[in-house]
């Protein structure tokens, strides 16, 4: 025992002698990568600090009423954040609505009834849809999708609904131009599809084939096993994906700034142009001074705050079943 | 099967026999509609995938020329032109952003993997890095207005290099992280047992193993940067001309030049945006292939 431990004293003091790299080379290695580490920390940070102190002065000016208000008048320099606010969560609701279902059944195709030599190309085939840039998502929405939205949906359902109550409000386009809330939501259920979508398929596909095989065994369909063994298995972390996706759907941009219609106003109808926060900061930020820059800076504060909760209540669920 | 359902039912159902056949056909259609409905789904997502590619080629290939690649934007009402320093802009704002993120993120992803593991810190930085991964990319371009645009008195090149790194770092940093964790301990450990201290286990033995998903890594972020635009809205911006070499004023650059021009009432200027789009959605498209090739062939290996 003593030996062994003098001999061991020895060789890691001749040690250092037989390095090739010196001792502080490693040091500073291990110091840069904790740099780097905490940038991204301080990044984040950032982010909200320049938030903040931006739309500081605008949350001061109108105060709460600010989130109320409705009013964005940029020559009486009155603004509030209302209207891009409803935009923005109806938009994503309705990109939930359509895009959580449809995600969740290209999951499961994936996942439980493709042959094996179609997986491959039809996975990627999902994922390069993520990897399409936003604004052709947009420039897809504006000139081939709203056209024959307009066309085919708007103006025949606005000529069936129209004098009926609440449906005639909620589905009458005044003016069937193809661009509107409904139309953003639309185009970013398909943007978000791959994200839940891939999220999705690693959850089913972690759940022990055992479970699944078993379910079959004892004569249960396709249709039992997903409803009845894949779904609760997989269950909160199905809604974490969900929360990923909305995080998603919630700051995106340019394709919503291409087919939202970009219009000011509240509307009961959902064939309505509207704007969400994050397209008027793309419309108005280049060209705003003093009060309506401030605006605009409170406008991604209350955004940031909305998502940051969505991913962080995402982050928790899915990793709470990882554990589990 | 169907065998198997009959000899089994009178023995489990003798008091009832008409029922089963009744659940028996509900089962089946709910199957039925399972199947269905997810079939059709999965051909929908595949469909707008095509019909996009497609209406870029219909759009897009008209617009090609010789000129395009090789003259500058032309101005409001003007003939002709080209999206030459557009390209050269994007190029350059892309490889600047991937030029500062990589460091970064490899070193952010070494520390998470080799040397916080599941420490506190390394779980918080985890934890935001995911954050940063899925925040809105406007919020960013937001951001470093006021980090380097508003100090620095213009917008330039490097305020929309630098927002695009703070893109790429999260990618970076999670994939590599994944890379590394999935290198046998045994390896690290075998080279501690040659005496080499942990750097250099890292970077000769670590590194190399997980060399080929790091460059996936890489190829991603570079692919996820080079179509944004939202946050270059506001830092790079975009003109009409070459730009400066000190990459100080606007700098031309695609996404946002296809965001004006798109919208514009030109003709000229329509064209050069369909142009500009084909051009970028296949440059993306085909990185993110490669990347994925790349990584297969190491899952293989």
């Amino acid at each position: 025992m003593v030996a062994l431990s003098q001999e061991r004293l020895v060789s890691s003091a001749d040690a250092p002698a037989r390095r090739s790299t010196p001792p502080s080379f490693d040091r500073l290695f291990r110091l840069s990568s904790l740099g780097s580490a905490l940038l991204v920390l301080i990044v984040l940070l950032g982010i909200i600090g320049a938030m903040i102190y931006g739309g500081l002065p605008a949350f001061r000016e109108f105060g709460f009423g600010f989130i109320t208000s409705s009013v964005w008048n940029v020559n009486e320099d009155q603004y509030g954040a209302w209207v891009a606010i409803v935009g923005t969560l109806s938009t994503a609701l309705i990109a939930l609505v359509i895009g959580v279902p449809l995600s969740l059944g290209i999951a499961i195709f994936l996942t439980q009834l493709c042959p094996p030599w179609l997986k491959r190309p039809v996975a990627t085939t999902i994922e390069l849809l993520a990897a399409v840039p936003s604004i052709i998502y947009g420039m897809w929405g504006l000139f081939v999708f709203a056209p024959l939205f307009a066309n085919y949906v708007q103006i025949p359902v606005s000529n069936i609904v129209e004098g009926m109550p609440i449906v005639g409000t909620i589905l009458y386009a005044r003016t069937p131009s193809g661009v509107g809330i409904l139309t953003a939501g639309i185009i970013l259920a398909i943007m978000i599809i791959p994200f839940i979508a891939s999220i999705a398929r690693d959850i089913l596909d972690q759940i022990p084939s055992v479970l699944r095989e078993s379910a079959y065994g004892i004569g249960c369909t396709t249709w039992e096993v997903v409803r009845n063994v894949l779904l609760p298995q997989a269950g909160v972390s199905i809604i974490g994906a969900v929360m990923l996706g909305l995080g998603r759907a919630l700051g995106e941009t340019m394709a919503v700034t291409f087919v939202v219609g970009n219009a000011n106003r509240l509307s009961g109808s959902l064939f309505d142009p509207g704007s969400t926060i994050a397209s008027r900061i793309a419309n108005e930020f280049n060209e705003a001074i003093g009060l309506q820059l401030n605006a605009l800076m409170a406008l991604g504060c209350i955004l940031f705050l909305v998502t940051f909760t969505v991913l962080v209540l995402a982050r928790l669920l899915v990793a709470r079943v990882k554990v589990g | 099967m169907d065998t198997a359902l009959q000899t089994r039912a009178p023995a489990r159902s003798t008091p009832a026999p008409a029922p089963w056949g009744r659940v028996r056909r509900s089962r089946h259609v709910a199957d039925r509609a399972l199947k269905i409905v997810c079939t059709l789904f999965t051909i929908l997502g595949a469909t707008v995938l095509g019909w996009i590619l497609l209406m870029l080629l219909v759009e897009g290939i008209g617009g090609l020329s010789p000129a395009v690649f090789t003259e500058t934007t032309p101005g409001p009402g003007s003939q002709g032109g080209g999206i030459a320093n557009a390209l050269v802009g994007s190029l350059i704002l892309t490889v600047l952003g991937i030029v500062v993120a990589t460091p970064v993120g490899v070193l952010a992803g070494t520390y998470l993997a080799e040397y916080g593991k599941s420490s506190k810190l390394a779980e918080v930085i985890r934890f935001v890095n995911d954050i940063l991964l899925a925040a809105p990319s406007i919020l960013i371009g937001l951001f470093v207005y006021m980090l380097m645009v508003q100090p620095m008195g213009g917008y330039s090149g490097w305020a929309g290099g630098v927002a695009l790194a703070i893109i790429a770092v999260p990618v970076i940093v999670r994939t590599t992280e994944d890379m590394l964790r999935l290198v046998p301990g045994s390896l690290r450990e075998a080279g501690a047992a040659l005496g080499a201290p942990m750097s250099t286990v890292i970077i000769k033995i670590s590194w190399k193993a997980a060399r080929a998903g790091m460059v996936t890594g890489v190829l991603l972020a570079t692919a996820r940067i080079a179509g944004e635009t939202a946050p270059l809205l506001f830092t790079a911006l975009n003109n009409n001309f070459w730009f400066n070499p000190t990459l100080m004023g606007g700098v031309s650059n695609l996404p946002v030049m296809i965001y004006q021009f798109a919208l514009s009432p030109y003709e000229n200027w329509r064209e050069l945006a369909w142009a500009g789009a084909l051009i970028i959605t296949m440059s993306i498209l085909a990185l993110s292939v490669v990347a994925r090739l790349l990584l297969r062939k190491d899952k293989v290996r």
